[in-house]
């Protein structure tokens, strides 16, 4: 569905840390919300860091420590000058009058706020994750009202952050929910097992739609066809030449590397005589 | 609440096949998820042109489990009052976060590092005072490059005993260090970490996984390793010119001491020789000097930077051995894919 408004970019960063703090909020509190920090470009808003800030709520007043959120992003500020305050998040599936009240405070602060909403209480079996910006409706003149219009909300990771969240994923499935790191020839072993059970449901494909199953899809036969092609043709001559040169240099390191700890070794026990 | 003390027990069936040759208070490090997230987002906006990123680790001991619940960065020393700004910013921050509930006790520090270059006086400091005053703290050692290379490398370091009381005794000579027995091996002792997510965030990753449209990428299947090696042996060419000039400065000392014994010798050998001259022609003997004054031993040069460089290269010759062996492991299955052809 196409919204208006600005896209909304959002780092695993940020969800993370708003789950973190639902888990630690006071008791007797029924929800977190705390201040977004980002960047905004012409046509997005990219979310990258945020922090929590207290507050009290209750059924006909709320209280914001707005001094904290004040002394926490000039902290902040510090480490990383070019984040601003975009908007305000809270966890909880709807939107209150109290957040409008909220809004208006960051509204102040930033110009057109957005604010984030996440159902840490999984009130529908997901966890939402939605984004608005507050836009004026009603009669002019008469009572002017706020309504939240929502915006579309993608997730965003930089490269790293990609690697550090696929391993994070992986601690979902062991009832433990615990995962050590890996290393050595073992990752490299785990990431082929992955390509090997990719390539696993694409023959499974194959052959159902081969023999009539399931109906071919055109554009999924181009995905397969660009594939193919993309395993280079090479002479088996060449192709030897450049397995074995790249091999030697790699032997040739391992044995300089070990010569050097055997060197380094030496002379440690020379020394210590 | 209730999740801590789950994850509690859960953890703690977890730990007992773990090794424990390690005779230091902490056998393990577990971290959350966000802590990851959030170093690997630090070094990705502030690090890309400085050196280092650093930051403090926060969190709590369980039994001998050092759980590390939340991080936050340090800024950047540009500045020239940073000390003043550094102490006043962690007071400040550990305040606040104390506020919402956050844990706010200081257990260690991180940092990131270039190519595997870490081993430095700097952080040899820095961490033998965290762990003087607490006594449970690690560093963690963040390697974005390989990261980027398909597996998040984060280790977290403790200095040994041994090496503790060196520090304490700041002795530094060669003496020092041979009573201590210390080699370059036993400067630090990591730490095996374990991450560990909170049921929501589990849930969160589950949802991310259905919503985000990123395709998988693989980039621990890249075949490309010239550029990496290159970077690497260019490093431990530096570091290994840098040992061999320690090498020949203890040399030269070793030499002078030798010579300064053998000068010291002959030099009492006349003395007697004279002495006997003069009573055998019934002179009163000449005093005996004292030879320490005339023969000042040379200075022995402080052994620590040796200990520092071998320590370096050794952690290097490590990395570039890992990288190889995949390496390796990448290039024979490329053959098995070329050989179908």
């Amino acid at each position: 569905m196409s919204v208006y408004g600005p896209v909304v970019k959002i780092h695993p960063v940020v969800l993370a840390s708003i789950c973190d703090s639902y888990e630690r909020r006071n008791e007797g509190a029924s929800r977190v919300i705390g201040t977004l920090l980002g960047t905004v470009d012409k046509h997005s808003i990219e979310v990258t860091n945020c922090f929590s800030v207290p507050h009290n709520e209750s059924e006909d007043e709320v209280a914001v420590d707005m001094e904290f959120a004040k002394n926490m992003y000039e902290l902040h500020k510090r480490v990383s000058p070019t984040e601003v305050i975009i908007g305000w998040y809270a966890t909880g599936f709807d939107i209150t009058e109290h957040s409008v009240l909220i809004h208006e405070y960051y509204s102040r602060e930033a110009t057109n706020p957005i604010h984030l909403t996440m159902d840490t209480a999984l009130q529908s079996s997901k966890m939402s994750i939605r984004a608005y910006v507050s836009a004026q409706m009603g009669v002019p003149g008469k009572t002017v009202g706020v309504m939240f219009t929502p915006l579309t909300v993608k997730y965003v990771y930089f490269d790293t952050e990609r690697i550090g969240v696929d391993l994070l994923q992986r601690t979902r499935v062991l009832p433990n929910r615990t995962k050590g790191l890996t290393s050595d020839l073992s990752q490299v072993g785990g990431s082929a097992a992955r390509v090997q059970d990719m390539l696993t449901t694409m023959l499974a494909y194959i052959d159902d739609v081969l023999s009539g199953k399931v109906a071919a899809d055109n554009s999924v036969g181009r995905f397969l066809m660009d594939l193919v092609n993309k395993v280079p043709t090479i002479s088996a001559e060449d192709f030897e030449n450049m397995l074995n040169s790249n091999i030697n240099d790699l032997l040739m390191v391992t044995y300089l590397s070990n010569l050097t700890q055997a060197q380094i070794a030496l002379n440690e026990k020379l020394v210590l005589l | 609440m209730a999740s801590r003390k789950e994850s509690a027990t859960a953890s703690a069936a977890v730990m007992a096949p773990t090794t424990g040759t390690l005779d230091s208070p902490v056998k393990q490090i577990q971290i959350e998820g966000l802590v990851v997230l959030k170093i690997i987002k630090h070094y990705q906006e502030e690090g890309q042109g400085s050196e280092v990123v650093q930051g403090v680790l926060l969190g709590l001991v369980v039994e001998d489990r050092l759980e590390i619940t939340n991080c936050f960065p340090f800024p950047q020393h540009t500045e020239d009052d940073a000390d003043f700004d550094e102490v006043q910013y962690q007071m400040e921050m550990m305040r606040s976060l104390r506020h919402v509930n956050i844990d706010h006790l200081h257990v260690g520090w991180y940092q990131s590092t270039y190519y595997g270059s870490f081993v430095s006086r700097a952080l040899l400091d820095s961490q033998f005072s965290y762990q003087h005053a607490i006594e449970e703290s690690v560093v963690l050692i963040y390697d974005p490059i390989k990261t980027a290379q398909g597996s998040l490398s984060l280790k977290a370091y403790r200095l040994t005993p041994k090496l503790m009381e060196i520090c304490k005794e700041k002795d530094f000579t060669p003496e020092g260090l041979k009573k201590a027995n210390i080699g370059f091996e036993h400067m630090f002792e990591e730490v095996p970490i374990i991450i560990k997510n909170s049921h929501l965030i589990n849930v969160l990753m589950w949802d991310l996984e259905d919503k985000s449209t990123v395709a998988d990428k693989h980039e621990l299947l890249n075949l490309s390793s010239s550029n990496h090696l290159e970077k690497s042996l260019q490093l431990l060419m530096d570091r290994v010119d840098d040992m061999s000039q320690d090498i020949v400065k203890y040399n030269t000392y070793s030499r002078n001491l030798s010579k300064q014994q053998q000068q010291k010798h002959q030099y009492l050998q006349r003395r007697q020789q004279e002495n006997v001259q003069r009573q055998t022609r019934g002179e009163p003997a000449l005093p005996e000097e004292d030879i320490s004054k005339m023969f000042k031993p040379p200075q022995a040069p402080p052994r620590m930077d040796t200990l520092l460089i071998a320590g370096q290269i050794n952690n290097y010759c490590q990395n570039v051995k890992e990288f190889t062996s995949q390496n390796l492991g990448k290039l024979f299955m490329a053959e098995a894919l070329q050989g179908h052809n």
